[in-house]
């Protein structure tokens, strides 16, 4: 594509007749923290691999909540669960756990498949 | 001819089928477990076996074996429990089958076939002849005097193993020349006693475990409740059987004979075989058992040891070895005891010991999941175990996600700029937690200033984890991946030794990296520097209480650095529960599961140890812990080591 300093991006209209949230209720379920979670942020600013990327822990959890699962999957391996969020989290929402079980949940739909 | 006597009577049949079975399955799983070992665990045997390192590993198996010394340090009532069991049970075998043997020696040259005849009669020995000119009468007519054309015939008696065991139905009442018969029935009568010493105290420990110093005991299967049932009926069956024949025969020891003379020998007479057979039972059925329960302890203990001993350990993942340190558990319950998911948050379903018995039952699913992932890797029952089994390794072996692909998960970190020529300098790794407590890393750099150190504080900027907490989740490629870019980082600065600030990252590199140079956590090196004389230090008389952080003490072994450098600077106290015995901060990678106020409450126990006798400040050596502490009191100042000698030093 030719460069011309702008570019036009996808739309970011969500339908929300369409979203499933079944998974983020699953999640609640495993990680029962998550639901004090009023997305401050603390969390991305300590990560270790926020320094290096532009990897987000917190935009990942906001996008799972809103039930926009595409690409979180491959963006959470990037996560090298040093804990640090886990430990600055004023709510003391268990993000750890919150990393591996989107994790799992995520991977779920592919296990399947391939059977 | 020749005559031919044996002792035999039906009720041997339970013991030897038992006997027979349980061989054969112990030796069929022996060799399928030690097939399955890896190749580096072969290695690491071919090149020990012929070793000196096979001495210990003898030394330790006849130690461990007989005396059992560990359980005995680890808790002396128990540890005499045990002892009670299985020395005296071991004894009571072998001298069993000395003194048979014995008696059978002096037997041959007793040749009276009156005496024979006896047996036969009373004691139901079995009798046949051979040689040419065999005497078919002799069976028919049972005549007391056999004599052929060369006099009186030889009498052969013959000794089938399973005669210690039922010594006293067989040889009703020894040659007149065997002086020394009184002499064994008395010790094997006291050996007796010492067994029901130990079943006392294990049916004390049934109604009050507190006595003998377990706070809580394993919940066990009815399987488990079924073998122990038949193990504690062999002994009072024995007991009943040689009383019997002690009150009919008058052969029994001080202890038989006084129990054998409470009875009628009228009543008693027609029970003497049936409690032999009930005895012969519940040997059998507990030999039967004994394979798939927890008592295959007993001979696979003796396997661990010596495999442990010439050098196996346990890999990333399941080999045979993990069978053998599995079925080594003899689930005391040990590991409950002092387990602080148990005593603070009463959750008494994940301990070692139920993990072990779910793996060795090849359970799957959500249960052992829960069971894997719900506990602080705090060490503190790899620490307690009397069999020294490797928890820690099987709950991250249970973990493993698989060989997961990791390709361009961690591409990002190669932006990493390595090319920073540190030779000759120590290189420093805070950790990712030590850039939540800033206090520790800046005291570090003060601690080498002072001592005219050239350091590179090589995570200054942005840290790649060490790779152990995804090692402690199971993420076994993802971890690989970060220890090698930390690995071609130290390597390539040219660095000459490394020290760390967080336990957790001392314990990833100290036992995962492949490092040239010495590792130390920055306790070691404070007390180096001390020692050397390199940095001055004042002391002060505040009084502090030391927490001694899991990965740090129970993981590594680190207790004297860190007591050495605060009784130079402090006033050090101690407190209930130290070194291996420590309580772990709460705060433990190890564990994802916990939520926060879970995590809290076993904070809040350790802290009452450390605030138990009065002190004025806390410190610790771990930035995990002391973040863990500091939320928690505003009245005791909260430190680590490295801040503490920071304040004290003298420039």
């Amino acid at each position: 594509m030719i460069d011309f300093g702008f570019a036009l991006k996808e739309t970011r209209q969500e339908n929300l007749d369409k979203t499933s949230l079944e998974k983020f209720y699953r999640l609640q379920e495993l990680v029962p923290s998550f639901k004090r979670c009023f997305q401050c942020g603390n969390c991305s600013a300590t990560c270790s691999a926020r320094q290096f990327t532009d990897f987000s822990i917190r935009r990942v959890h906001t996008s799972f909540r809103r039930g926009e699962y595409d690409g979180l999957a491959d963006e959470l391996r990037k996560c090298m669960l040093c804990g640090k969020c886990t430990l600055v989290c004023p709510r003391g929402v268990n993000l750890r756990a919150l990393i591996m079980n989107m994790r799992e949940i995520l991977d779920e739909p592919k296990k399947t498949g391939k059977r | 001819m020749k005559i031919h006597a044996y002792p035999y009577n039906d009720f041997v049949i339970p013991f030897l089928i038992g006997t027979i079975l349980l061989f054969s399955i112990i030796i069929f799983k022996y060799v399928k477990w030690i097939r399955r070992f890896s190749d580096e665990q072969r290695e690491i045997i071919r090149h020990n076996w012929y070793s000196w390192k096979i001495i210990p590993a003898i030394w330790e198996m006849l130690r461990e074996g007989l005396i059992h010394v560990r359980i005995i340090k680890k808790n002396v009532l128990l540890g005499i429990m045990h002892q009670a069991f299985a020395l005296g049970w071991f004894l009571l075998i072998v001298v069993g089958a000395i003194e048979s043997r014995d008696a059978f020696y002096t037997m041959q040259h007793e040749q009276s076939i009156d005496y024979l005849h006896e047996l036969e009669q009373q004691n139901g020995w079995h009798i046949r002849t051979t040689g040419e000119d065999k005497n078919p009468e002799f069976l028919n007519q049972r005549r007391y005097r056999v004599e052929t054309e060369e006099g009186i015939a030889r009498i052969d008696y013959n000794r089938p193993f399973y005669v210690g065991i039922f010594y006293r139905y067989f040889v009703h009442k020894a040659p007149a020349s065997f002086r020394k018969h009184k002499a064994y029935s008395d010790l094997m009568d006291g050996l007796l006693l010492y067994i029901f010493l130990g079943l006392t105290m294990a049916m004390v420990k049934i109604f009050w475990s507190k006595i003998l110093g377990m706070r809580r005991t394993t919940k066990h299967t009815l399987v488990d409740r079924f073998a122990k049932f038949s193990l504690w009926m062999i002994f009072p069956l024995r007991l009943l059987a040689e009383s019997v024949t002690a009150c009919l025969y008058g052969n029994g020891g001080f202890f038989t004979q006084a129990v054998g003379n409470l009875f009628d020998p009228m009543i008693v007479r027609g029970m003497e075989t049936s409690l032999w057979m009930f005895y012969s039972l519940m040997l059998g059925v507990f030999f039967i058992t004994m394979p798939f329960t927890r008592y295959m302890h007993i001979f696979t203990e003796l396997l661990l040891i010596w495999f442990r001993k010439i050098g196996v350990t346990e890999g990333p993942r399941k080999t045979g070895y993990t069978y053998i340190e599995l079925n080594a558990c003899s689930r005391c319950g040990v590991c409950i005891s002092g387990c602080p998911m148990d005593k603070v948050l009463e959750n008494h379903e994940i301990q070692s010991v139920y993990l072990i018995r779910s793996l060795r039952n090849q359970e799957r699913g959500n249960r052992l999941k829960m069971i894997a992932d719900n506990c602080l890797m705090c060490d503190r029952c790899t620490v307690d175990c009397p069999v020294g089994i490797d928890l820690s390794a099987l709950r991250r072996m249970t973990r493993d996600k698989g060989k997961l692909d990791t390709t361009g998960n961690y591409k990002y970190l190669s932006k990493r700029q390595i090319p920073f020529n540190a030779i000759g300098r120590v290189a420093y790794f805070g950790g990712c937690m030590s850039h939540l407590t800033p206090g520790i890393t800046e005291s570090m750099e003060k601690i080498f200033n002072a001592a005219g150190q050239k350091y590179w504080y090589m995570d200054k900027q942005n840290t790649i984890c060490c790779g152990r907490p995804l090692l402690q989740q199971g993420f076994l490629n993802q971890a690989a991946d970060l220890r090698q870019k930390n690995t071609d980082m130290i390597v390539k600065s040219g660095s000459t030794m490394l020290v760390t600030s967080c336990p957790i990252c001392y314990q990833s590199f100290k036992k995962e990296y492949n490092l040239d140079i010495p590792i130390m956590h920055h306790t070691e090196y404070i007390d180096m520097l001390i020692k050397q004389g390199r940095i001055k230090v004042r002391h002060d008389d505040r009084k502090v209480s030391y927490h001694d952080p899991c990965e740090l003490g129970r993981g590594c072994g680190i207790y004297d650095e860190p007591r050495n450098v605060l009784s130079a600077v402090t006033n050090l106290q101690k407190t209930k529960f130290q070194r291996e015995k420590s309580v772990c901060c709460g705060f433990n990678l190890g564990n994802t599961k916990l939520s926060i106020e879970e995590q809290t409450a076993i904070r809040n126990a350790s802290l009452r140890n450390l605030t138990s006798k009065p002190v004025d400040s806390i410190v610790t050596a771990c930035p995990m812990c002391k973040k863990a502490f500091q939320h928690a009191t505003n009245e005791y100042p909260v430190r680590d080591i490295a801040e503490v000698v920071a304040e004290n030093l003298i420039n």
